[in-house]
């Protein structure tokens, strides 16, 4: 009853070998696949019917759009839509593989770091180019404040500087230390269960509570992994606007 | 002391900085929660402003999960 056991990355069948790196297809890409297999189905089929007035899964789709659109409409303003497609598709991501890893023995991909540092990885990147490829210097702008009196200017310049620096390791240890925190609370209260079930009929009685705790911790993880991914996409709508608009 | 119960002890101390997050989320839910009852009309749109301030507030908690994380799992 090892709790970490669960974030074992397995390999499925190897690929290639390059040097001293394996290349395999592992259960993380086995569940990253399912879950673009699964956002490709809901888009492709609620959008197939296009009737005026929406079906079930037409109006699954509807509201998941409406709800990043407006979002980033109402952070980034209605010039950040040209990243529409970034912000639904890392929402729609995320969203979708932190609730398959709800569902007992699935693989939770968003639980591994390095899944996480690379989507926030790209934020950045993305938030770096854009800013200097449409305001060159201009861009700096963003680090230096107006309005500030000119002798605590490099003091805020520099916490300026420091907190734009670590925005990918808050963005992705954020998503990475939540889906890893649940899902241990969850085996552990589970281990519980089983440990107390093992006792014979008084410790039945007793596996009723963590039981119970442990489906009230399965609803809420359910909160948290809605609120994890919009969490994620606000961020990003956050980090774009400051690409877009770079003058406070 | 044993340098492995060292770095034990110390991903325990890191995670008491945890707490000060988790006062800091606590007062931005409540304050919001005030405010939206007195309000309720205007509470919608402070949504998104409610998550960012979480999430700010949040990541100073973060850091100390990662300083455990790195003194357990890395250092």
């Amino acid at each position: 009853m090892d709790p970490i056991h669960q974030f074992e990355i397995k390999t499925l069948f190897p690929i290639a070998r390059i040097g001293a790196t394996e290349l395999a297809f592992t259960n993380s890409a086995l569940f990253m696949l399912i879950a673009l297999t699964v956002i490709l189905l809901l888009t492709l089929a609620a959008t197939r019917s296009r009737a005026l007035v929406p079906g079930r899964l037409q109006t699954v789709a509807e509201m998941s759009y409406e709800f990043v659109a407006g979002t980033l409409r109402s952070t980034a303003g209605s010039e950040g839509m040209k990243f529409f497609p970034l912000v639904f598709s890392l929402f729609m991501f995320i969203l979708v593989l932190n609730v398959i890893g709800i569902i007992p023995y699935t693989f939770t991909v968003t639980s591994h770091l390095i899944i996480t540092v690379s989507l926030a990885l790209l934020v950045f990147l993305t938030v770096l180019v854009y800013g200097f490829w449409t305001h060159g210097l201009h861009f700096l702008k963003l680090f230096v404040p107006s309005g500030i009196p000119i002798y605590i200017l490099p003091l805020v310049t520099f916490i300026e500087v420091l907190s734009f620096l670590s925005r990918p390791v808050s963005h992705s240890v954020r998503l990475f230390a939540n889906m890893l925190a649940g899902h241990i609370t969850l085996k552990v209260f589970g281990g519980f269960v089983t440990m107390l079930g093992a006792l014979g009929v008084v410790g039945w009685l007793g596996a009723i509570l963590p039981l119970a705790l442990t489906i009230a911790l399965t609803a809420l993880e359910l909160l948290v992994a809605f609120l994890q991914a919009y969490v994620f996409a606000i961020l990003t709508c956050i980090y774009l606007n400051d690409a877009i608009h770079p003058g406070h | 002391m044993d340098p492995q119960a060292a770095k034990m002890i110390g991903a325990g101390i890191a995670c008491i900085g945890m707490g000060g997050a988790g006062v800091g989320v606590g007062t931005i839910f409540g304050h919001y929660l005030a405010a939206a009852l007195r309000n309720p009309s205007a509470a919608q749109g402070q949504f998104g402003n409610l998550i960012f301030g979480f999430a700010v507030t949040e990541a100073l908690g973060i850091f100390s999960l990662l300083i455990a994380l790195l003194l357990l799992f890395a250092l």
